[in-house]
């Protein structure tokens, strides 16, 4: 079956069918980096941009190695070196850069929506790697991929996310995107970040962390994002730690087989203890391994779509 | 010279008046309205009205006109050219220029442009706080000695309460009302769109309802405290129409005005951020919609006004965080306006009465009526009449409308200020 969308914006936007298209190619782009020469032709002579205008170390460097696999001319451009600083319009920087060629976009923007108003206006296909609080497609691709490695199958998984769903996009794409797939989707932490309106999202909503572990097949754990103003939701740090911060006592609770992700950047004592995030069962560092080649995928069926 | 209009449907809510009639215009005054009049002189403008509504010219108390400050979103002379292409002969315009209206200087510039440049006519309404700042309060005598006919602070809300009443007592012996934006900017703080499940899917900061029927109870709970006769602006939940009702019932001197947006549109508009579907207060739900229809149609809601808020494409174009909040709707208001009337929700001199004699009245001005003497403001309109909503047409300078491309009844053919016509579509 063909991909037949030219951006990726959002799991929200996409079918079972086209994440499973998504997943099962990030498979084969998986095999390319076993390669000693890690590298296809597939992009050659394309130019792909990325627009970074929020700090990411992480994504940008993972989108990067990605496109340089796929043999794409790459383009790195950050907020700090931006003409942004001097009042240029996001359409106008976009625009710029197709006039130099740029056939894919791939944009990290600190506002919701941002991808949207570039996927409206310009002729390039857009990627988004993160928007506000809405979504995070990339990310959640991988942590579905790498359950889906784990785990042989979505459907039927209880599967729980921590933390500050309100302002986390990680969390909305990750509802969106297991819940298409089948899995059922539990969401924890204080009710401030927990708004009830992701019930009709499909959600089930906990405020015990206790509670919401039970025999859950995986945990998905958010970083409180201090710069998204997240600590004025609760009382402290401690207080939130104490009460859904992961220890190895509470993982108990959860399937024996349970697997724990993060997607990073970790608060170590905060999210969770060292002793869960260094344990070898973990699955944060699989999480970033797989990335590239989940993020390989995205830009190949968009780049192929646009040749077809 | 006089305008005679001949064979329309003639439709003054002020006097109870629905018949085929003619009406004979003298000068700038209502002369006659009787089943026939023979054409006095040869040098009078005749009007066929046949199968047409004539109406006294519509009233916009809500409207932003732009101008000192932001000519670049519109000018008077614009905002008075899509009045009048709309229907409305006087429109009541709101102090957050630059400089905000907060003086007789602000004041007497807005009546001169108007008088020189504009066709409609336009009564200013002044800031309460100096600057809009909510800190100490405005010009506020000097201003209504200047033509002042309300004060505001649209879309800046005074958040002291004390301030609030400060003002409100203190424009009761100047006879004018406080038309509040209703809403508790702690409740609101960084929103951009309605609080619920389309904000939450869409990873966007929404306004509660909350905060703005938090901000209309304060509101009326002064009202009742200081006796000065208090319009709320632009009610947009359910809430704030079970509150504004029950406030009416205990026969608090407080008027409400709901604009066709809300009326009409709900939050889902605003999937794929668009822009145009951002404004303050914001779209809401199926369920508020309901209400303000239920609202319009037992009387709970007086007004319709349409918060024309005028901005340009490159403003609109951008992050939906950065756009700013308004929309036009000078000349979309009579079109939506007429849906009530089709859907049954009101009747046509129900709407018309919204649109005309009780804007009028809550503002004090002598329009509104076609009572013989009163000044000759009318407007002659197609009520079944369909068009296509095209921007491209406007008359404003801007074009941030979310009914593009509507297919909607209500042509205005004619519109008259002070027995001038000053707008004729053939």
């Amino acid at each position: 079956m063909a991909f037949s969308k030219k951006h990726i914006l959002g799991l929200g936007e996409l079918s079972a069918e086209e994440i499973k298209i998504i997943l099962d190619t990030a498979e084969s782009m998986k095999e390319i980096s076993t390669r000693d020469v890690k590298k296809v032709p597939t992009l050659k002579g394309r130019t792909v941009v990325n627009l970074f205008f929020e700090p990411s170390t992480r994504t940008r460097s993972s989108f990067e190695i990605a496109e340089k696999r796929l043999s794409a001319d790459v383009l790195n451009f950050s907020v700090s070196q931006s003409s942004v600083v001097k009042g240029e319009s996001l359409l106008d920087t976009a625009r710029n850069f197709e006039a130099m060629g740029a056939s894919i976009m791939v944009i990290r923007h600190g506002m919701s929506g941002a991808p949207f108003v570039l996927a409206r206006e310009i002729n390039a296909s857009v990627i988004n790697a993160g928007d506000g609080s809405h979504e995070h497609p990339s990310q959640a691709l991988i942590d579905i991929f790498t359950i889906r490695e784990k785990k042989g199958e979505i459907e039927g998984l209880d599967v729980l996310i921590v933390g500050d769903i309100l302002n986390s996009r990680v969390a909305r794409s990750n509802i969106f995107g297991l819940r298409k797939l089948g899995a059922r989707v539990r969401i924890v932490g204080p009710a401030t970040i927990v708004p009830e309106y992701f019930r009709d999202m499909g959600a089930e909503i906990f405020y015990s962390l206790e509670h919401a572990l039970e025999n859950v097949d995986v945990v998905i754990m958010l970083r409180v994002q201090s710069e998204r103003k997240t600590l004025e939701y609760f009382p402290s740090l401690r207080e939130y730690s104490g009460l859904y911060g992961l220890t190895r006592e509470k993982l108990k609770l959860a399937k024996e087989d349970v697997i724990v992700m993060h997607p990073g950047p970790i608060n170590r004592g905060v999210e969770l203890t060292s002793e869960i995030a260094d344990d070898p069962g973990a699955a944060i560092l699989e999480q970033v391994a797989n990335g590239i080649a989940v993020r390989m995928a995205m830009i190949y069926l968009v780049g192929l779509g646009e040749s077809l | 010279m006089g305008v005679l209009i001949k064979n329309g449907r003639v439709i003054d809510p002020s006097q109870s008046l629905d018949m085929v009639s003619d009406i004979y215009i003298q000068g700038d005054r209502v002369r006659e309205i009787s089943k026939r009049i023979d054409t006095p002189r040869k040098s009078d403008t005749v009007i066929d009205a046949s199968g047409q509504i004539v109406a006294p010219g519509l009233v916009d108390i809500h409207v932003h006109l732009r101008e000192p400050g932001y000519e670049h979103k519109e000018t008077i002379r614009t905002g008075c050219l899509a009045a009048a292409a709309g229907g409305f002969t006087s429109i009541v315009c709101m102090p957050n220029t630059n400089p905000i209206n907060d003086n007789a200087s602000v004041t007497e510039y807005i009546l001169l442009k108007a008088r020189t440049e504009g066709i409609v006519n336009v009564f200013p309404i002044g800031a309460i706080t100096k600057g809009e700042k909510g800190k100490e309060l405005a010009d506020i005598g000097e201003m209504c000695e200047a033509g002042c006919v309300a004060i505001s602070d649209d879309g800046m809300p005074v958040t002291d309460s004390g301030l609030m009443r400060k003002a409100m007592e203190y424009v009761k012996p100047f006879g004018i009302p406080v038309i509040t934006h209703a809403e508790d900017t702690g409740l609101s703080a960084g929103g951009v769109m309605n609080e619920g499940f389309v904000s939450t899917e869409l990873g966007l900061r929404g306004i509660p309802a909350a905060s703005e029927e938090v901000g209309v109870v304060r509101d009326i709970i002064l009202c009742e405290l200081t006796g000065t006769p208090l319009h709320i602006c632009h009610v947009s939940t359910k809430g704030s129409v079970r509150l504004v009702r029950a406030a009416k019932k205990r026969g608090v001197k407080v008027t409400a005005e709901a604009t066709p947006h809300h009326f009409t549109l709900t939050d889902k508009l605003v999937y794929g951020y668009n822009t145009d579907a951002k404004m303050n207060p914001p779209l809401r739900t199926q369920e508020d919609v309901d209400a303000i229809l239920e609202g319009i149609a037992d009387g709970t809601i007086d007004v319709i006004a349409t918060d024309h808020a005028p901005h340009s494409q490159d403003e609109k174009n951008v992050e939906f965080d950065l756009a700013p909040f308004g929309i036009v709707g000078l000349e979309t208001a009579l079109s939506l306006s007429l849906e009530l009337v089709e859907k049954g929700i009101i009747t046509l001199e129900e709407m018309i009465k919204k649109l005309t004699v009780v804007p009028s009245e809550i503002v004090g001005i002598e329009r509104g009526t076609l009572v013989p003497g009163s000044i000759a403001d009318l407007v002659v309109f197609d009520s079944g009449m369909s068009r296509t909503i095209n921007p491209g047409e406007f008359f404003s300078k801007s074009r941030n409308t979310p009914f593009s491309g509507w297919e909607l009844k209500g042509v205005v053919s004619n519109t008259i200020v002070s027995g001038k016509v000053v707008f004729s579509r053939n």
